[in-house]
């Protein structure tokens, strides 16, 4: 049934599908498409003294590449110079090379708000792609909005937020959850939920949400269960027991970072077998990069609902998984999120010259309603929240560590990051 | 020793702090642009630190590693304050519950809790970013050196308070913010701390601030206390034996290095716009200790360079070398531990001052160079 669904609906995009993924060699090919410095005079498309010269343009990379977030945020930074250096292959910005200033959040919150005023007020960049999780986001808000600048933030987040200064590359919660929610009553008749997260903003929101659509939007369903634990929690047995007594159809788990590890082995070792779906694993918070760490032998079999997989089937997606293992080496898997931070110079790029500058101002109001073909995910749209228009998908995960995606939604959802009905 | 180290300020003092007051007053300001003024005047924020630490540590003998604690607590105090100038109802228009702060709304509290509404008031908030510390500072202070805790000891205990207020701060998220912290803080009074303005003011007034504490950890040194304590460090039992309550001189330095790291740590809330746990936690307050070592832990004035040096150092290592500064950092570290025990100070102490004070002819040298060992 699934296999059938996927590539009808991914039919579309094919015709511009390699000009995204296609490296240097290629672009020559595409030159008509380059725009040329000279018709568009600095002067003219700079009028607020960005790092914007006749030749080059300057954005900033601003992500943890040292401190334990490293290992989650490396996968970002990939994927957004590759995104720069193809973009600069087929001539750039309105003829202009992008250059990088890469700066190190090191982990820590400080230091991100530290690095951004330094990207904004002394680099002037002309835009920023950056930061993973919600803290260090709201760390570097402020100095944002305040020095109006423009940050494209990748990561799939909990919501409540809608900066003028932020376009949000990811999906807000109800775009990760609702559907696969319904998938898994519609299809597996999954009445009963225990919801499990670690304790933060992120994982409690979304279990609100996830709590209120079971409980007002999906007949005779209930929650049997909710539970939180730290961050580097390693000792879930007493509330995998609980799981046992409490008998649910589905585990709703939101656990992150390491914590995964030992979440997911102690699970297999207390005799929860996923792949017999007794009972369903299913989460949001577990893309391939994690399953790296965890282990596909621990992981076989659970659900996972993300709006991108390394597995998907479309042309868009082989150009963009080729051109990243030729840029990083074949052993690198490709998440959720480093998808979504290789949207970001592109979206960028198309608002940019849907402006024909790269005013900040101009490009905010340019960037509403930019549609991107040649994404890996399939087809993406910038809402007016500044959130993309993208599918729902769920995956089953393989011994190999790879999804195998089995559903999709026939549309793409509309980002809604302050749902009614959910608070 | 000799008379002269018994007066509050030796030339050498004077000499010592005229410097730094023209660093800090003149040389930056008028060299720097008002991003790196508010870089250094994030890192002056560290120095307070740093010099109740010279009181606790390179006099007193107590090494605390857990001065974040106190820091965090005066931050907190001070962007809880700010926080609720922010949450106005008009501006948190679109929560369930307006007019309380945005995380609280979000963890579905639907009134803000009782020890949150004296933060309304300014006047008690700047009491509080001094006794909130200091309060906490004493009960750690009294439950440890009344049953004569010390030494290491101390050190890992004081450790694990910061290990268990991260903890708490994270957990309850409700009412702290949780890992994000207190974000978003916008106005002081009415008065739009994010401008560039604003920023430059406020590190004249942390400057001010940080000479006051200075000038306070002088007296303390120069003072009896002072001489007590360095007594306490090397030989705390022949001080006890000849009358004095040791307990009571150590919880006094304790708290006192309390105070200065609230006050602080409400800079920082102020200079940087937002306060969280990783400022608590146990790494940053092994670098607060690490400031301290650098700059040498036996003088007060070496404590501020060495918080401005550190950080200068990770700001422009990390910004020329973005995946390989922690490296660079630690090897930096490993160095001055190797070849200055005594960090800056001391190679001031051994090497500089003696070729001045040939220089001026004076014997001003004379009563800062004694070589004080620590006791461990």
């Amino acid at each position: 049934m699934t296999d059938r669904k996927i590539p009808k609906s991914l039919a579309g995009p094919s015709r511009r599908a390699f000009m995204a993924g296609s490296a240097a060699m290629t672009a020559s090919l595409f030159a008509p498409k380059a725009l040329f410095a000279q018709d568009y005079p600095t002067a003219q498309i700079n009028t607020t003294g960005l790092a914007v010269t006749d030749d080059t343009v300057t954005i900033g990379i601003l992500h943890s590449v040292t401190g334990t977030m490293a290992i989650s945020e490396t996968g970002s930074v990939q994927a957004e110079k590759l995104a720069i250096e193809q973009i600069n292959a087929q001539g750039g910005i309105l003829g202009r090379k992008i250059e990088y200033i890469q700066e190190d959040g090191a982990s820590d919150w400080p230091t991100f708000a530290e690095k951004a005023r330094k990207l904004l007020v002394n680099d002037k960049v002309a835009s920023v792609m950056g930061c993973w999780t919600s803290a260090s986001r709201k760390a570097v808000l402020p100095v944002f909005e305040q020095n109006n600048g423009m940050l494209y933030y990748p990561t799939f987040y909990e919501g409540l937020e809608e900066s003028p200064n932020v376009i949000y590359t990811g999906q807000e919660a109800t775009q990760q959850i609702i559907a696969g929610l319904n998938w898994v009553n519609e299809t597996k008749g999954a009445k009963s939920f225990y919801l499990l997260g670690s304790d933060y903003i992120w994982p409690r929101t979304s279990n609100k949400i996830a709590r209120k659509h079971i409980e007002n939007f999906m007949d005779g369903c209930e929650v049997v269960g909710e539970d939180y634990y730290p961050l580097g929690h390693t000792q879930f047995n007493s509330v995998i027991n609980k799981i046992r007594l409490k008998k649910p159809d589905v585990i709703y788990a939101i656990v992150v970072g390491g914590s995964n590890v030992a979440f997911y082995k102690q699970l297999k070792a207390a005799g929860i077998d996923m792949t017999k779906e007794a009972p369903i694993v299913l989460t949001i918070s577990v893309t391939e990069d994690e399953i790296r760490g965890i282990g596909g032998e621990n992981m076989e079999g659970a659900y996972a609902c993300m709006k991108y997989f390394q597995s998907l089937d479309n042309d868009n997606n082989i150009a963009f998984v080729k051109a990243f293992k030729d840029m990083w080496g074949e052993d690198i898997v490709i998440g959720d999120v480093t998808q979504a931070a290789y949207l970001g110079p592109w979206l960028w790029k198309a608002a940019v010259e849907k402006a024909g500058s790269f005013d900040i101002d101009k490009v905010r109001e340019a960037q509403i309603g930019v549609e991107l073909e040649t994404a890996p995910e399939g087809y993406v749209k910038v809402h007016e929240n500044h959130h993309l228009w993208s599918k729902t998908r769920v995956g089953r995960a393989k011994l190999d560590g790879q999804y195998e995606v089995v559903f999709e939604t026939a549309d793409l959802v509309e980002p809604n990051p302050f749902p009614e009905g959910y608070q | 020793m000799e008379r002269s180290s018994n007066r509050l300020f030796t030339t050498q003092d004077i000499l010592g702090f005229a410097v730094l007051a023209v660093i800090i007053f003149i040389v930056l300001p008028m060299a720097l642009d008002s991003f790196r003024l508010n870089l250094f005047g994030k890192y002056l924020t560290y120095a307070f630190v740093a010099v109740g630490l010279v009181l606790c540590w390179g006099a007193g003998g107590i090494l605390s590693l857990g001065q974040g604690v106190f820091f965090g607590l005066g931050g907190y105090c001070m962007a809880m304050f700010l926080k609720l100038e922010a949450s106005t109802p008009k501006n948190t228009a679109i929560q369930s519950t307006p007019g309380i702060p945005d995380f609280m709304d979000w963890n579905q509290l639907t009134a803000l809790p009782w020890w949150w509404e004296p933060f309304n008031s300014l006047f008690f908030t700047m009491i509080a970013v001094v006794a909130v510390p200091v309060v906490f500072a004493l009960i750690i202070g009294v439950a440890m050196f009344r049953r004569r805790v010390g030494g290491v000891y101390f050190a890992i205990i004081t450790q694990a308070f910061a290990a268990i207020l991260t903890i708490l701060i994270i957990g309850q998220q409700g009412f702290t913010g949780g890992v994000n912290g207190i974000t978003d803080l916008r106005t002081l009074h009415g008065w739009d701390i994010r401008t560039n303005d604003a920023k430059e003011v406020l590190y004249f007034v942390n400057a001010g601030l940080l000479f006051a504490c200075l000038l306070i950890a002088q007296f303390v040194r120069k003072s009896k206390l002072g001489r007590l304590l360095i007594a306490m460090r090397d030989q705390e039992d022949r001080v006890r034996f000849s009358g004095y309550d040791v307990a009571s001189f150590k919880i006094f330095i304790f708290c006192l290095g309390a105070a200065f790291a609230g006050i602080g740590g409400a800079m920082f809330t102020l200079q940087v716009g937002f306060m969280s746990p990783t400022l608590v936690g146990i790494v940053p307050s092994i670098e607060m200790v690490i400031f301290c070592a650098v700059g040498g832990r036996l003088s007060i004035l070496g404590a501020v360079y060495g918080a401005l040096l550190v950080n200068w150092a990770k700001t422009s290592l990390s910004e020329s070398f973005p995946e390989l500064w922690l490296l660079g950092l630690g090897g930096l570290f490993i160095a001055v531990v190797m070849v200055f025990p005594n960090g800056l100070a001391g190679v001031y102490a051994e090497h500089i001052a003696p070729r001045l004070s040939g220089l001026f002819g004076g014997k001003t040298g004379a009563a800062k160079s004694p070589k004080e060992t620590p006791a461990e």
